[in-house]
């Protein structure tokens, strides 16, 4: 088959989005092993790989699905308080110490229960037209950080203990959930490497998806929702697809999350989080993958950077968005970079916006 | 494209129907690809379509013509099921559409082009037909995501197809250009190549050639005629260019005010006085 232009500018895209994450790997791997990295740069590392895949998948609903989402971090937390307990449960109750084993299962679980949420939301809200996605999503946010408020769940006697509103668990039981107190002791076993596989795992799967079939017809319910119905395309399946597959997403970088460190706060998933990935993906352009991975990145590092600057420290962050957003958005200063680099580029226009 | 001067359809020898229609002598012995019943819909009191009867034989050229705001597109979202009819049935190929949604529609074989364009304007030429084939070539999400050899074979079949289908409007080099960059003719002919690669039994076109120069309505009529040949299939037509209606329908509708004033064939319909007095108005006595 001959390769039309459209193909190799979406081939040229995908490669250049992968290799860029594994140069990133290798780089930062190689300064591990050097110990020339940063102490902070370190702590970075596993939450950089988790807010790339909550705004690639985020992207996803947004950007390719056009529905917007404000309860990205909902998902998130859903995952990373399955991970902490299905973490905890294998080691205390089937004792499996092989730490790799449990951190992807943990994974693997914090995905599936993000992804069954998902499609509860899912299926009564996408059968509707209009925003109301925004509206349940944020409110689930909300609901499931006051649920997981008043859950208690623990392990004791070789099985698993559950209450929920009281803490109704018998004496001697392991608290994993305890409450207002989150989840706790949990033994931190994310690595950079599970970190990056997973963003590689992410991409392949966004990417994939895009440029298929099931893809097509996701962007198609984007442009014109009548014109895809008319074409026989199912607006709800393809609407729940990309909303599910975003949610379980979600909930593999939430898992990962959690278990970096040994405590994990319903507060860490509130509302502004949600807010902060969907931040990411505006900054990255709508529908653009790369875009995601970047921002999220930078916006990632940026506030630790800025640590120096202690009290204006959000001041210094919002101000540096609002250049970013006019730098990427105002069409004069982009004809002007664009006369910058056109010398360098030959005639073929790079791929933007939509990630085809 | 060929030079020839385009074959007048009016010539079509038509025949009655039960249903107070005409169909081309050829389908008498089919199932009509279309049969509406006292078809009408009411919006909040107001009939907007009332008491439409129409058959439309298997392989017709029809036309639905009638003054701005005679229900027109209403009939055609109707059809198309984006509106439930209030009152009566339509039938595609004797099944009943009663409850069905507009992709369930789509699927027994009603596609259609739209009076203001809806292409999916950010996708490509080959994109937007590709969506038309979507219940044609499938492959299941899986396949796709894990790249199985399923998605290659069927990513290659669309691909021939929607070559082939771009090919009836000589629109193969158009395939990576966006959607929504054509000039205004080729949206509309895309739109029509995206509606015929969801292999439809009956065509419905919005207004196909508004906005287009004369020489491109001329080409329009020749594809028109040229399609319905290659894919036996029929045609339904809403047009305000008269001599598009009259060259290229072979049965004629005229609906005024939601109500069919007047069926027949190209030269009936120009000598009825009725219709010309829906377009024109009533001659002043005296």
């Amino acid at each position: 088959m001959k390769m039309t232009k459209a193909k190799r500018n979406r081939l040229i895209y995908n490669v250049v989005t992968f290799a860029l994450v594994i140069i990133a790997f290798f780089v930062l791997q190689s300064m591990i092993d050097a110990k020339t990295i940063t102490r902070s740069l370190k702590g970075q590392l596993v939450p950089i790989c988790c807010w790339i895949v909550m705004a690639v998948s985020l992207n996803l609903v947004v950007g390719i699905s056009g529905e917007l989402s404000l309860g990205h971090a909902g998902f998130m937390s859903v995952g990373a308080y399955t991970g902490a307990v299905v973490s905890g449960l294998l080691l205390n109750v089937y004792q499996i110490e092989d730490a790799s084993a449990r951190l992807a299962i943990a994974i693997v679980a914090g995905g599936l229960m993000a992804g069954i949420v998902g499609a509860l939301i899912g299926i009564p809200v996408l059968r509707l037209r209009g925003d109301y996605l925004a509206i349940v999503t944020l409110a689930f946010g909300e609901i499931i950080r006051n649920l997981v408020n008043v859950l208690y769940i623990g392990t004791g006697d070789g099985r698993l203990y559950m209450s929920f509103l009281t803490k109704k668990l018998p004496e001697g039981v392991v608290m994993l959930v305890d409450g207002a107190k989150g989840a706790v002791k949990i033994k931190p076993i994310s690595t950079f490497i599970a970190g990056f596989i997973l963003v590689l795992i992410t991409l392949a799967v966004v990417l994939n998806l895009i440029n298929s079939r099931a893809g097509r017809a996701i962007k198609a319910c984007r442009d014109n929702r009548i014109a895809a119905e008319s074409m026989g395309v199912n607006v709800t399946k393809y609407k729940m697809t990309a909303f599910v597959t975003a949610a379980v997403l979600a909930g593999m970088a939430g898992a990962l999350y959690g278990l970096k460190s040994s405590t994990i706060v319903p507060t860490q998933f509130t509302f502004n989080q949600s807010i902060n990935v969907l931040v990411f993906v505006v900054l990255g352009g709508l529908g653009n993958v790369l875009g995601s991975v970047i921002s999220a990145t930078f916006l990632t590092i940026l506030p630790e950077t800025l640590r120096a600057f202690a009290d204006y420290r959000m001041l210094v962050y919002a101000v540096v968005l609002i250049l970013v957003m006019i730098f990427t958005n105002n069409p004069t200063i982009r004809s002007f970079v664009n006369r910058l680099i056109a010398p360098f580029k030959k005639k073929e226009s790079t791929p933007g916006g939509d990630a085809q | 494209m060929s030079q020839q001067k385009t074959k007048h359809r009016s010539d079509t020898k038509m025949v009655p129907v039960p249903s107070q229609s005409i169909v081309p002598e050829r389908d008498i012995n089919d199932i009509p690809v279309l049969e509406t019943r006292h078809l009408g819909i009411e919006f909040g009191g107001l009939k907007a379509v009332d008491d439409f009867n129409l058959t439309i034989g298997k392989t017709e050229i029809a036309g639905l013509i009638g003054p701005n705001g005679a229900g027109k597109t209403t009939v055609f979202n109707l059809i198309t099921k984006v509106y439930e009819p209030t009152s009566g049935a339509a039938l595609i190929n004797g099944r009943d559409l009663h409850g069905l949604s507009i992709t369930q529609a789509s699927k027994l074989g009603i596609a259609r082009t739209f009076q203001n364009i809806r292409l999916f304007d950010k996708m490509t030429v080959e994109e937007n037909v590709r969506i038309g084939l979507h219940n044609r070539i499938k492959y299941d999400m899986f396949s796709g995501i894990l790249r199985l050899p399923r998605y290659w074979i069927q990513e290659n079949k669309q691909h021939e197809k929607a070559l082939e289908l771009l090919h009836i409007f000589d629109m193969e080099k158009l395939a990576d250009e966006e959607a929504g960059s054509l000039p205004y003719g080729a949206q509309r002919r895309l739109e029509i190549v995206r509606a015929l690669a969801t292999d439809p039994k009956l065509l419905l076109l919005d207004e196909p050639a508004a906005g287009m120069n004369p020489r491109e309505t001329e080409e329009l009529m020749e594809n028109i005629a040229k399609i319905r040949d290659q894919f036996q299939i029929a045609i339904l037509l809403i047009e305000h260019d008269m001599n598009l209606v009259m060259g290229v329908c072979e049965g004629i509708c005229v609906l005024n005010f939601g109500r069919v004033i007047a069926k027949g064939t190209a030269s009936e319909i120009q000598a009825n006085p009725v219709v010309i007095e829906a377009y024109l108005g009533k001659k002043k006595e005296g």
